[in-house]
């Protein structure tokens, strides 16, 4: 490992950054660093450079470390939005591919900088989200030399499991329940509608509140951030066992717009990679086109030459939606669209029928018994088909929905939005885990194959 | 320009481990404890007896996955998009014969763990799980060996047991009240001495009896196999050197190798006295019961010609007189008879005569453990109240 970059490749970076500005990108400092691929490789395995151990992600670390090793799985850059943004380059990566990256990773910039939900994000949690989750990492480590191995992992097999659990409606810091609810019959607190509409002509003055009050019921409405309400709920959850809960929160809400935008965003970047390239007129042409070459092998269809694909590369859907709309409408228009979708607007918007057409895309139907058969090319059956891992940050919609005098935690499956049930063995397991750190009874309502209402109870310890 | 970027390839402090390994290593770990909660499952499955001679054996294991949420597989068909050409119709892939396969196509490519375990370390699990007392071995034993065992220092030896470090030590103190001293002289040396002690013996023979005619299945062999395994593992942690012999018998008794031993089928019908004298043979000839601690295993379905009822009585009589212990398995996979059978029958008077003598039925993996535990917990009770 060289310890200074390859100076060709800062040249370029530079001469490919100014182009970017000129270009009207937009974005918050960048850091690059050069790394070794195995480091490389641990970043995209714990979604972060330093990341609280979990025997979980050595899981998916041995079979990233397979993939790596049949030479069908290559980590070209991973970047961090904040600001500054994080962005890791292969070091022994050649020259033109990391000066495609570069070009790459100032289009995701640009996007985190500008997105409406990455800017959400940022408002709530500040810029330095890294370094806030690798000093986390490292309070979880003391906390093992501490409290040893099993407690904590129990607390993170727990919070680790509950990952997606959050509601990104609501904001980052929230304040608890009310204690005491008002009483029956009472106008609840003027809410900002009411404030502003409540003198309508006509309209009865609201009187005082009475004094009376009653206990408020935990939780007052279905709670679907299980993270947030359990770091505040569990009844005897250690301040150590909380900051856990809220520390795997935390790094959730910030993964959540990579998720949501994660096709628009990949296509931004291509975009602006491949017309960077295609205009910085400083490059040796036998760089540009290994440069293009790289991009090639990135953004294409998983598809290639009259096969066929069970899946759809996002690099390639995004970067083709992105062209379509630059082309018709111009890149200020594009800069709109940018800043306010995200990946349900972006293709139930600008995925139209002609392009849908033309990347030949189609939904198929996997059966029970292996056979798969090509169902449709039905415009909104194929962006539905596409959203559909997408929804509700990729987990079943469960909320908690009362909490007991004595503590236990019921539980309920929307299972009328999710069209089905839970997988009950592992749901079974996941309520091990909170009922570990819950430490009392929690039970859980989905319904069976048969639509019969099951009810699954953490078993007494 | 301001330039907005920075570009460094320094920090080397992640060469210096590796996060993704050590989660790894502690998944791992977990593999482990969780073969170990579950290991009479594993191991009863396994073919274990002729592995044991690298002393350890291989299980396959699952890798473990941590639980999510997840909605269940659909009953119907899943949609999902796809790019290409075809038809609205076109079948991609057909329909697979048998369900278990499209199962396994789910998911991340399946891995395989082949999880390496110390015999050692699965008997510590197994006598820690089973709560297993050590063996105890015979008292009366009467010849005693002898062995040398190292006993202080002189000044003169061989100089093969010149001890170095004693030598220095002598030389150094003797060197601090001297005025000039000398190196070394002949008088810091020292020598370790040897002397004889008279130990008792720890010297143990098991003998293997196997029924190997007609009525004995495959499945019943396998089930007699594993209880042999480990019961020779268990006499294996109490002694220094255990001698083992297998016989396999019909109407005749014949001695075998290991290897030999469970391949062995016969034919015809089932005469116990054969292998008890065959064994009675061994023990007198050589395994004297005052030098050695013996150990008489034998594995049936339990038929036995009723002609040979008294024979074979008078023969395991003699063997329980003089053995530490004998043990009788009765294989019976599937179901439990109702009836009791002829070996049973003789076994149980015997042990109602207080004969250091024990039966269990085996009729699935999993009693072997709790025949494991009888045989030795019986076995420890039996030699206190001797």
């Amino acid at each position: 490992m060289s310890a200074v970059p390859n100076p060709t490749l800062q040249e370029y970076s530079k001469r490919i950054e100014q182009l970017a500005l000129d270009l009207g990108l937009d974005y918050y400092p960048v850091d690059f660093e050069l790394v070794p691929n195995n480091f490389m490789m641990e970043i995209a395995v714990y979604g972060l450079p330093v990341r609280m151990p979990h025997w979980s992600f050595g899981i998916r670390y041995i079979h990233q470390l397979i993939r790596q090793g049949m030479g069908n799985s290559r980590i070209f850059e991973v970047m961090f939005p904040g600001d500054p943004c994080h962005a890791y380059l292969v070091n022994d990566n050649t020259v033109p591919e990391n000066t495609l990256v570069v070009a790459h990773v100032l289009g995701h910039a640009d996007f985190a900088k500008n997105n409406h939900l990455f800017a959400r994000f940022m408002e709530m949690a500040g810029g330095h989200i890294l370094e806030q989750a690798a000093a986390r990492a490292h309070q979880i480590d003391a906390a093992l030399e501490e409290y040893g191995q099993e407690r904590v992992e129990a607390v993170l097999d727990a919070a680790l499991a509950l990952e997606p659990h959050i509601d990104i409606n609501q904001e980052l810091h929230r304040p608890l329940y009310p204690t005491h609810q008002a009483p029956r019959g009472e106008v609840p607190e003027p809410d900002a509608f009411r404030k502003r509409f409540h003198n309508l002509p006509g309209e009865k003055i609201i009187s005082e509140p009475q004094r009376m009050s009653s206990r408020a019921l935990i939780p007052p409405q279905s709670e679907y951030d299980l993270l947030w309400f359990i770091a505040n709920y569990a009844p005897d959850l250690e301040g150590w066992e909380r900051d856990i809960f809220l520390a795997v929160r935390e790094e959730s809400y910030y993964f959540y717009p990579v998720f949501a935008c994660q096709i628009m965003n990949e296509g931004w970047a291509s975009y602006w990679h491949a017309r960077l390239l295609r205009e910085a007129d400083f490059l040796p042409h036998d760089l540009y086109l290994s440069a293009i070459k790289a991009h090639s092998d990135v953004v294409r269809p998983y598809a290639a030459d009259n096969q066929l694909a069970l899946a759809v590369n996002p690099y390639h859907l995004g970067f083709s939606i992105w062209e379509d709309i630059i082309e018709k409408n111009g890149i200020d228009a594009a800069r709109g669209i940018m800043k306010e979708e995200d990946d349900f607007g972006f293709i139930r918007n600008y995925l139209s029928v002609e392009l849908a057409e033309k990347l030949e895309l189609f939904v198929y139907e996997s059966h029970d018994d292996g056979g798969i058969k090509i169902a449709n090319r039905d415009i909104h059956a194929i962006r539905e088909s596409i959203l559909a891992p997408k929804f509700n940050y990729g987990a079943p919609r469960i909320a908690a929905t009362h909490l007991h005098i004595d503590g236990s935690l019921e539980m309920l499956h929307d299972h009328e939005s999710d069209g089905r049930g839970l997988d009950i063995n592992r749901a079974e397991r996941v309520l091990e885990y909170i009922a570990r750190v819950w430490r009392r009874p929690v039970s859980l309502q989905t319904v069976g194959h048969s639509g019969n209402t099951r009810v699954i109870s953490s078993k007494k310890s | 320009m301001v330039s907005r970027m920075t570009m460094s390839a320094e920090a080397p402090w992640y060469d210096l481990f590796s996060r993704g390994a050590r989660d790894w290593l502690r998944h791992n770990e977990k593999v482990r404890e969780s073969v170990q909660q579950n290991l009479p499952d594993l191991i009863a499955g396994s073919d274990l007896i002729t592995g044991s001679q690298d002393r350890t054996v291989r299980v396959p294991v699952k890798m473990l996955e941590h639980a999510r949420f997840r909605l269940s597989d659909s009953m119907e068909s899943q949609s999902d998009a796809g790019q290409g050409q075809g038809q609205p119709g076109d079948v991609l892939r057909p329909a697979q014969h048998g369900h278990e396969e499209g199962q396994g196509d789910r998911g991340e490519g399946e891995v395989q763990l082949l999880l390496e375990l110390k015999v050692d370390d699965i008997m510590d699990w197994l006598w820690e799980e089973l709560k297993l007392p050590d063996l105890q071995p015979k008292r009366n034993t009467a010849v005693e060996d002898e062995e040398y065992v190292r006993q202080g220092w002189d000044k003169h030896g061989a100089r093969a047991r010149l001890d170095r470090r004693r030598t220095v030590k002598e030389a150094v103190k003797r060197r601090a009240i001297q005025e000039n001293p000398l190196p070394f002289i002949n008088e810091d040396l020292r020598f370790r001495q040897l002397v004889q002690r008279r130990k008792p013996a720890t010297n143990a023979v098991v003998i293997f009896a196997l029924d190997v005619s007609a009525s004995m299945t495959e499945a019943e062999r396998k089930l007699a196999k594993t209880f042999f395994f480990f019961a020779l593992q268990g006499i294996r942690r109490r002694y220094a050197k255990v001698e083992t012999r297998f016989i396999a018998h019909t109407t005749e008794a014949w001695e075998f190798t290991e290897s030999e031993f469970f391949q062995v089928t016969g034919t015809g019908g089932t005469g116990a006295s054969t292998a008890f004298n065959l064994a009675l043979d061994l023990i007198h000839t050589q395994y004297d019961p005052a030098q050695y601690n013996s150990y008489l295993f034998y594995a049936s379905d339990g038929e036995n010609f009723t002609e040979d009822r008294t024979a074979a009585t008078e023969g395991l009589t003699q063997l329980a007189e003089l053995l530490n212990y004998v043990g009788y398995v009765e294989t019976v996979p599937g179901s439990l008879r109702t009836t009791e059978t002829e070996m049973k029958m003789i076994c149980g008077q015997l042990e109602r005569n207080g004969a250091a003598i024990g039966t269990s039925v085996l009729t699935r993996p999993d009693d072997i453990w709790k025949a494991i535990r009888k045989f030795f917990v019986q076995q420890a009770e039996q030699s206190e109240a001797a």
